[in-house]
């Protein structure tokens, strides 16, 4: 059983008509075609496909894409703009939040979410926030430098 | 081409690009951080049919019959392949090939490879594979080495009697007269259970047949696409030029990914079998099945100790359950063996190593390569034995150093040894003095040392080849292309051989672009394995830059009129030295250069010298020779929840001798990642099978640390210089690895007394062990109240 599905993915209003069954992150993937979304397990166990979900992040790959009818999505390729990183993008870049990169995408979204509802969170909640995000290449110590520099930077904008 | 015309002012201000040591991000940074990076599972798949692959549930069997003949003629199945299609083994040393892509007569492990299907789409690919039919007489399985070695038992491969795949057996000096020697022998044992490595990205691969024009184009997950493309060549029966093997972007490998997967084979055996394309994405479970992570392995250790600490010998005995297939497990036990050396002065060590075929999945090389178990128990012992004679165990350390010029008992050299350093800012930085032994109950504070290699002196495949090979490419644009076949995998070496070009050049980085792994295109290279691509490649890039800087020296000095010697290269400006002339800008020499020869290739090459391949003349000597070896001194500070057993690991301090950090910024990252999954493995990471069934094949199960958990990972790198080294740089992502392990455990020892010889410490183990001593004291002070 396919039905129409309606929503907003990175700014653009779409209409597809999607399998019942189908999760978001083989909508985003096989029929946006978004592929930095990642799936990094076999089903909610890595956070590599974390997206927002109207500003809260949730995994795509536990996700009915005809749950998310009438909302707006965002992936990790929504975040530059005009040739520009985001600032969070910039510090992962910049201070090595990101080695092999798989589990960037779906890191760097987490991330994006609480930054969003916190702007200045603390070291703790940063952590609590990023709990689910796996990552095996960085011990996270530069993760969590790079969502720090994000806040720094955000505080010297301010002064 | 003519160029800008260049402003005065900026050929004035010219300053070379110094790289080599530069804090520079990632060259493919960009593409992580904005979902541009294309892994395998990424790429245009357009038309392809899915492959799946049918798996034992048998530990142990013959196989009976295989009847696939319903699968074949379910509609929308393309191909259905098994052990027939496929005649030729493969493996990663050329004496040791035992496995196929899909079994041939017998299952080994539950999960092994029987049959796969190509199908439309992957419903029906999981359609077909249920129709399959395995009928087999199962056979006694084993799951732990002293079942697999016990008399009378089935053999898993016909060659391999008794179940031994190999045995090592090395004594150099004299071990007994060592121990003769010393004030204090004790001797321990040790057992640490079976990792893996967990990388972020599930195993795929998609493999594309062109039948008209008989060419296989496989792009995968690989560490290693040169063995890979051996491998495809064998298994497939196609000449080698027919083949193409490509590495998109990697997403991590940490050694699961340094040989030839069956997947890999299995893939391009479906696009042949359809004429078409196929893409095989594992699932995590699967992935876990395909292992070839660090084997269980069972220490007993032996050393003897002068009262003033320094060692008179040792002996270890250590047994791996190498599981179903040989992968890298020859060199595994060798690993274990041959670097018992090369991190201390030790004049007497013997080794007896056997790796033991077991019915599970095979295990293979993972970072740290055959050194992190024996360094845990090695660094264990000798803190238990210099606890015994009084003394401090940094200071026992200090008492064993090598001299920063060595060669070992087994003929290991090197040319730098930067752990003294380590030890004296590690003792420093983490207020040692004050803390060991002095903290509060439940809080203790321990330390670990480690070393690795910088590649293998020899490499496996022995060809006369130089050690690595890069070229690069200049053209009418000015821009310089480097091509290399080493593998990035999350690891930076990308970013490592553009630095060490744009330090020889001292060209901007904007005129660099770097294309690695595609082998129509790139220079063929080994791989990424035993931390070599930094040391080995990064020479070689060297090399090839030097090659062109000649190239374009002689170009200026021809359109400057005067002679070579007299140019200067400022990178992106070449002028007449000492003089007032501004110079001319890079474009204006490379369109001298072009003149009369068009594109220019420049190469560069590294051997690695003679000396530093191994000079032992035991059989195996050649293992744990390397041009240079990382070391590493580790402190970590504990807390001991004694009511659950709970260790939380406050902080870690860890210095780390890679020669020189070509990227301190990458050093730094590479070192925090490897304490980081020695943490892991110290505390919570473990296989566990039930009858051979892999009981935790996913995240959830397999229990590694989240961000909460991860502790604060201060580095300091030591930089003693190697001669050997890129700008004497040594490897920076495996040496810490070990030290991890056996920091941990001496800091729990000093926090609660108790030595843990088991990994991984986990709550359960350590309770185990607190009330066993609880009791112990109970009765030993009723003893004393008898008495």
């Amino acid at each position: 059983m396919k039905s129409i599905l309606r929503l907003t993915v990175n700014g653009r209003e779409r209409e597809d008509l999607v399998p019942q069954n189908m999760l978001l992150i083989d909508y985003l993937r096989d029929t946006v075609g978004l592929k930095g979304s990642k799936m990094g397990c076999d089903g909610g166990e890595c956070g590599a496909c974390t997206i927002l979900v109207n500003d809260a992040p949730q995994l795509a790959c536990l996700t009915l894409a005809a749950t998310v009818e009438g909302k707006k999505i965002e992936t990790v390729e929504s975040l530059s703009q005009n040739g520009r990183l985001s600032k969070l993008q910039q510090m992962f870049h910049e201070k090595l939040g990101t080695q092999c990169g798989f589990c960037t995408p779906g890191m760097i979204m987490a991330a994006e979410a609480l930054l969003r509802a916190n702007s200045n969170p603390s070291d703790e909640e940063i952590k609590k926030a990023l709990e689910g995000n796996l990552c095996r290449c960085t011990g996270y110590v530069k993760i969590l430098e790079s969502v720090k520099g994000v806040i720094e930077s955000n505080e010297e904008a301010a002064a | 081409m003519s160029a800008p015309i260049p402003n005065i002012e900026d050929l004035k201000n010219a300053k070379p690009n110094k790289a080599a040591g530069a804090r520079i991000p990632l060259v493919d940074g960009i593409e992580k951080v904005t979902g541009k990076a294309q892994y395998t599972a990424d790429l245009d798949d357009h038309g392809a049919f899915t492959g799946l692959i049918f798996r034992s549930p048998y530990a142990h069997a013959k196989i009976v019959n295989l009847d696939i003949s319903a699968a074949q003629a379910l509609p929308g199945v393309m191909a259905v392949i098994t052990g027939e299609d496929c005649g030729a083994p493969f493996g990663i040393l050329p004496i040791a090939e035992n496995e196929y892509p899909l079994v041939k007569e017998k299952v080994r492990y539950k999960g092994d490879a029987v049959a796969a299907v190509a199908a439309v789409d992957a419903e029906t690919a999981q359609r077909a594979i249920n129709l399959i039919k395995l009928e087999v007489n199962e056979l006694p399985a084993y799951y732990t080495p002293d079942e697999a070695r016990a008399p009378g038992t089935v053999d898993l491969h016909e060659r391999r009697k008794g179940n031994q795949e190999r045995s090592v057996n090395h004594e150099f000096g004299d071990v007994e007269a060592g121990f003769s020697e010393a004030d204090l022998v004790k001797e321990n044992t040790y057992h640490c259970a079976e990792v893996t490595h967990a990388h972020m990205e599930p195993h795929a691969a998609l493999a594309e047949y062109d039948a008209e024009r008989e060419l296989m184009t496989l792009k995968s997950v690989t560490q290693v696409p040169y063995y890979v493309h051996l491998m495809l060549t064998q298994c497939l029966g196609m000449d080698s030029s027919r083949i193409r093997v490509i590495k998109p972007f990697v997403g991590g490998g940490f050694g699961a990914r340094t040989e030839t997967l069956n997947f890999e084979i299995i893939a391009c055996l479906l696009a042949k079998a359809t004429g078409g394309k196929v893409r095989m994405q594992l699932t995590r479970e699967e992935t876990f099945l395909t292992h070839r992570g660090r084997p269980e392995t069972d220490i007993k250790i032996k050393m003897g100790l002068k009262k003033d600490g320094k060692i008179t010998g040792v002996q270890a005995e250590v047994t791996q359950k190498g599981g179903a297939y040989g992968g890298y497990g020859i060199i595994t036990i060798l690993y274990s063996g041959a670097l018992l050396n090369a991190i201390y002065d030790i004049p007497n060590v013997k080794y007896d190593g056997y790796r033991i075929y077991t019915n599970t999945p095979a295990c293979g090389a993972m970072r740290g390569h055959g050194t992190v178990n024996i360094r845990f128990a090695f660094e264990s012992l000798l803190d238990n034995i210099a606890e015994e004679l009084g003394l401090d165990p940094i200071e026992v350390r200090r008492a064993n150093l090598l001299t920063s010029e060595f060669e070992t008992v087994n003929g290991l050299r090197g040319l730098s040894y930067g752990l003294p350093e380590c030890l004296d800012w590690a003792e420093e930085a983490s207020d040692w003095k004050e803390k060991r032994g002095k903290m509060p109950k439940n809080k203790g504070i321990g330390i670990g040392c480690s070393h690795f290699v910088s590649g293998a002196g020899k490499p496996v495949h022995w060809t006369g080849e130089p050690h690595a090979t890069i070229n690069l490419k200049l053209d009418f644009d000015g821009g310089i292309t480097i091509l290399t076949g080493a593998s990035d995998i999350g690891q930076g070496s990308s970013t490592i051989i553009t630095q060490a070009v744009a330090e020889i050049l001292g060209v901007d980085y904007g005129r660099l672009r770097i294309i690695a792994n595609d082998s129509a295109i790139t220079p063929k290279d080994n791989g990424s394995y035993s931390s070599r691509v930094t040391v080995m490649v990064g020479n070689a890039a060297i090399d090839a830059a030097k090659n062109l800087k000649g190239i374009l020296v002689e170009a200026a000095a021809k359109k400057l009129d005067c002679a070579e010697q007299d140019i200067e290269c400022l990178g992106e400006v070449y002028r007449v030295a000492g003089s007032q002339d501004p110079g001319i800008p890079f474009q204006e020499v490379v369109n001298e250069a072009l003149v009369g020869t068009g594109t220019i290739t420049a190469k560069g090459t590294y051997f690695v010298p003679e000396a530093f391949q191994g000079t032992g003349k035991q059989r195996g000597a050649a293992v744990g020779s390397s041009p240079g070896f990382s070391y590493a001194a580790t402190i970590a500070q504990v807390d001991v929840d004694e009511d659950t057993g709970l260790v939380t690991v406050e902080k870690i301090w860890v210095a780390h001798d890679c020669g020189f950090a070509i990227n301190p910024l990458s050093v730094e990252g590479q070192v925090q990642g490897a304490v980081w999954m020695g943490l892991a493995q110290a505390f919570s990471e473990e296989t566990r099978y039930q009858d051979g069934l892999h009981m935790a094949p996913n995240f959830l199960d397999y229990r590694f640390p989240t961000m909460v958990e991860s502790p604060d990972i201060e580095v300091k790198i030591v930089e003693p210089i190697d001669p050997n080294g890129p700008f004497g740089a040594k490897e920076a992502s495996e040496g810490a690895l070990s030290s991890i392990v056996a920091a941990v455990a001496s800091a729990v020892k000093d926090a609660t007394g108790i030595e843990m010889t088991e990994t991984p410490i986990t709550p359960d183990r350590l309770m185990d062990a607190m009330i066993k001593r609880e009791r112990e004291e109970k009765r030993n002070a009723s003893k004393k109240g008898a008495a």
